[in-house]
């Protein structure tokens, strides 16, 4: 069993998030538990607001207080509690040995700052390089990430560079620093398809080279299908379906993930069949109903739905799901 | 020019000019949209994809003539839009109508949702009174918001609502003619795959036409008849639906959707992948020859210095490009 345990790089246990807003406890992220081996890579899904970020932000903990509050859990980082350690140490990890690409690269740059100094602002701190070798190790990371020219662009300002550039600076950063775990929220959401491919093979090829552990966090079940390893769908601040990708898509034993992936219109299934919808709309997170929080939204919901809240079970090797239902009776 | 085109589009050209110095003299022009022609027919639906900054929104709007286009002519139902100006072209502006794409910001916040949808119904002096509060519930009703909604303001309607109040808003002069600009883009994959349902079958019962532009294939493929690939402000390819996925010809139709990853891993896994390299290159000063060029995996000598035209390959299949 133990050595199972030091595998993990990270290991989510109970972690509750939550925002106290004038219409109430917002329960963001509420009892998630989840790990990541070393050199896995983790795929977090769910629809906007159902807490995906929220935990990946908690990890680093940067939720803003007020008025968000991790009220509980554990993060376990390689045997340490980052919700126990000092705020010094905090920042000793964090875009050190944990990295994180966030969502809009326009906004996540510095205006004032030329890129050359943002990548090496983090290599002078956390690595201890003097001005000279920052900038070299730099240029070498803007290389890496596919940026031409690096010597004469690392001077310039992120408003110079287009989105897709824009993000690469974004993983260079995130990489100046070898991570152990990088977290990447929707790091290609705001981009084009072609674009999309580059950043994504560019992330697979070093997790390959460097053995990186990543969390990518989106709502593209395709990306998920093309890079993970292991699929967690969050739903209203807690997973419902967790297992190997393969397992997941074939053969999924949640009817929200069924949903999710019935309504992705795909490239390769015949033209005219529109995609199956969910009804409905996710929860108001600062109401949720008493029972199973898609209840309201489910084809297959029975009266015992509405009153009880259903945990995680086994239901295959390493697949887990939370439902009532009986699982060979679910349409696919 | 044929009897069952609602939309004829010939030659259409678009430069913006960019000026520098207090002059303001012009120093050069963006090429958004360079040479390109196409048709709808009345009741199909044209996707019109490619990657940002292709041209392919200013195409919509040249066609609504939201801009004053350099040169070229759209028709609808015959009439040439480019030449009529005024009141003439503002009565036209009922049969055709723009679907945004961010219902957040495409919202007035300071107007009620029965306010948001009436608004073009008094700016064309259609219904009034009575009359104009029924069509708006109906209109309401067609994309499944519940009347008593109709006083709220958009703050209080999610995403998918919102999108469905800008829907109920282009429908209510009851259009022949919908542009559908990224319609879908800013919405989550249950959202998207319901209002993509709700645009079908208002289609089937309204008999409309859409020019359906997005840069999601998947998305395009369910929907449209036909569909148009642009290119830095030229149409590379343009096909039927089926016919474009199923075997497309232009390298960069092909990278495109080699692109776009299948939510099944393992089929998706063993799919063959072209990764383009680069960014889209400047319409201010596009590459020579043929514009995909450098980003190119076919490329060869003649790509450099000749433009490729659009050249029919058998039934309703165009492509621009040497190499097919």
């Amino acid at each position: 069993m133990l050595t199972i345990k030091e595998e993990r790089v990270l290991e989510v246990k109970e972690l509750r998030t939550y925002y106290y807003t004038d219409e109430g406890v917002v329960k963001a992220v509420d009892g998630l538990s989840y790990h990541v081996k070393k050199g896995e890579c983790v795929g977090l899904v769910g629809e906007s607001a159902c807490g995906k970020s929220v935990s990946a932000m908690s990890v680093l903990r940067l939720i803003p207080y007020p008025p968000g509050v991790i009220e509980g859990g554990e993060i376990v980082f390689k045997g340490e509690d980052l919700l126990q350690v000092s705020e010094e140490r905090m920042r000793e990890i964090r875009g050190n040995r944990i990295a994180m690409v966030f969502q809009e690269p326009t906004t996540s740059l510095n205006p004032v700052l030329t890129v050359g100094r943002q990548i090496s602002e983090s290599l002078e701190l956390h690595r201890g390089m003097d001005k000279e070798s920052a900038r070299s190790e730099s240029i070498k990371l803007l290389q890496l990430v596919g940026i031409p020219d690096p010597e004469r662009r690392i001077k310039d300002h992120p408003h110079q560079f287009s989105g897709g550039m824009q993000q690469r600076i974004m993983i260079a950063m995130a990489l100046s620093c070898d991570p152990e775990l990088l977290i990447a929220d929707e790091p290609t959401t705001s981009l084009d398809v072609t674009v999309q491919a580059q950043l994504l093979e560019i992330i697979a090829n070093l997790r390959a080279e460097r053995g990186t552990a990543v969390i990518i966090i989106t709502h593209n079940l395709g990306v998920v299908a093309r890079y993970v390893d292991r699929v967690n769908v969050m739903y209203a601040g807690n997973l419902v379906e967790t297992g190997p990708t393969e397992i997941i898509y074939a053969e999924s034993k949640h009817p929200y993930t069924l949903g999710l992936l019935a309504s992705v219109p795909r490239l390769d299934s015949p033209r005219k069949v529109a995609p199956r919808v969910i009804q409905g709309l996710p929860p108001n997170m600062a109401h949720l109903p008493t029972g199973c929080c898609f209840s309201p939204r489910c084809d297959y919901a029975m009266p015992e739905c509405k009153e009880e809240r259903p945990v995680l079970e086994k239901v295959g090797q390493d697949h887990y799901r939370a439902c009532f239902y009986e699982a060979g009776k679910l349409r696919r | 020019m044929q009897n069952n085109h609602l939309i004829d589009v010939e030659k259409l050209v678009m430069y913006f000019p960019v000026t520098a110095g207090v002059f303001r003299k012009k120093v050069a022009d963006v090429k958004a949209v360079d040479d390109i022609s196409f048709h709808i027919k009345k009741g199909e639906t044209l996707g019109l994809v490619g990657e940002s900054g292709c041209g392919k929104t200013t195409t919509g709007h040249c066609i609504l003539q939201l801009h004053e286009v350099t040169s070229g002519k759209v028709f609808f139902e015959g009439t040439d839009l480019v030449q009529i100006k005024g009141k003439s072209l503002r009565k036209m502006r009922r049969h055709m109508q723009l679907i945004f794409q961010d219902p957040f910001a495409s919202l007035d916040p300071r107007m009620t949702a029965e306010d948001i949808i009436g608004e073009p119904l008094l700016v064309q002096h259609l219904d009034k009174g009575k009359k104009y509060r029924e069509q708006v519930y109906e209109v309401m009703r067609m994309v499944e918001l519940e009347p008593y909604m109709a006083e709220r303001y958009p703050h209080e309607f999610s995403g998918g609502q919102r999108q469905r109040i800008g829907i109920a808003r282009a429908l209510a002069v009851r259009p022949a003619f919908i542009v559908c600009d990224e319609a879908v883009s800013a919405l989550d994959v249950s959202i998207q795959a319901q209002i993509i349902t709700l645009l079908m079958k208002l289609r089937e019962e309204l008999h409309l036409t859409y020019l359906f532009i997005a840069h999601d294939l998947s998305v395009v493929r369910n929907i449209s008849d036909r569909v148009a690939v642009m290119y830095l402000g030229k149409i590379v390819e343009i096909t039927t639906s089926d016919a474009l996925y199923s075997n497309p010809l232009h390298p960069y139709t092909i990278s495109l959707l080699s692109a776009v990853p299948i939510p099944d891993p393992v089929v998706d896994r063993t799919r063959k992948r072209i990764i383009l390299v680069g960014d889209v290159p400047s319409p201010i000063n596009p590459p020579s020859g043929c514009h995909f060029h450098p980003r190119c995996y076919q490329a060869i000598d003649i790509c450099k210095e000749q433009i490729p035209e659009l050249r029919n390959l058998g039934g309703e299949h165009w492509a621009a490009c040497h190499r097919v």
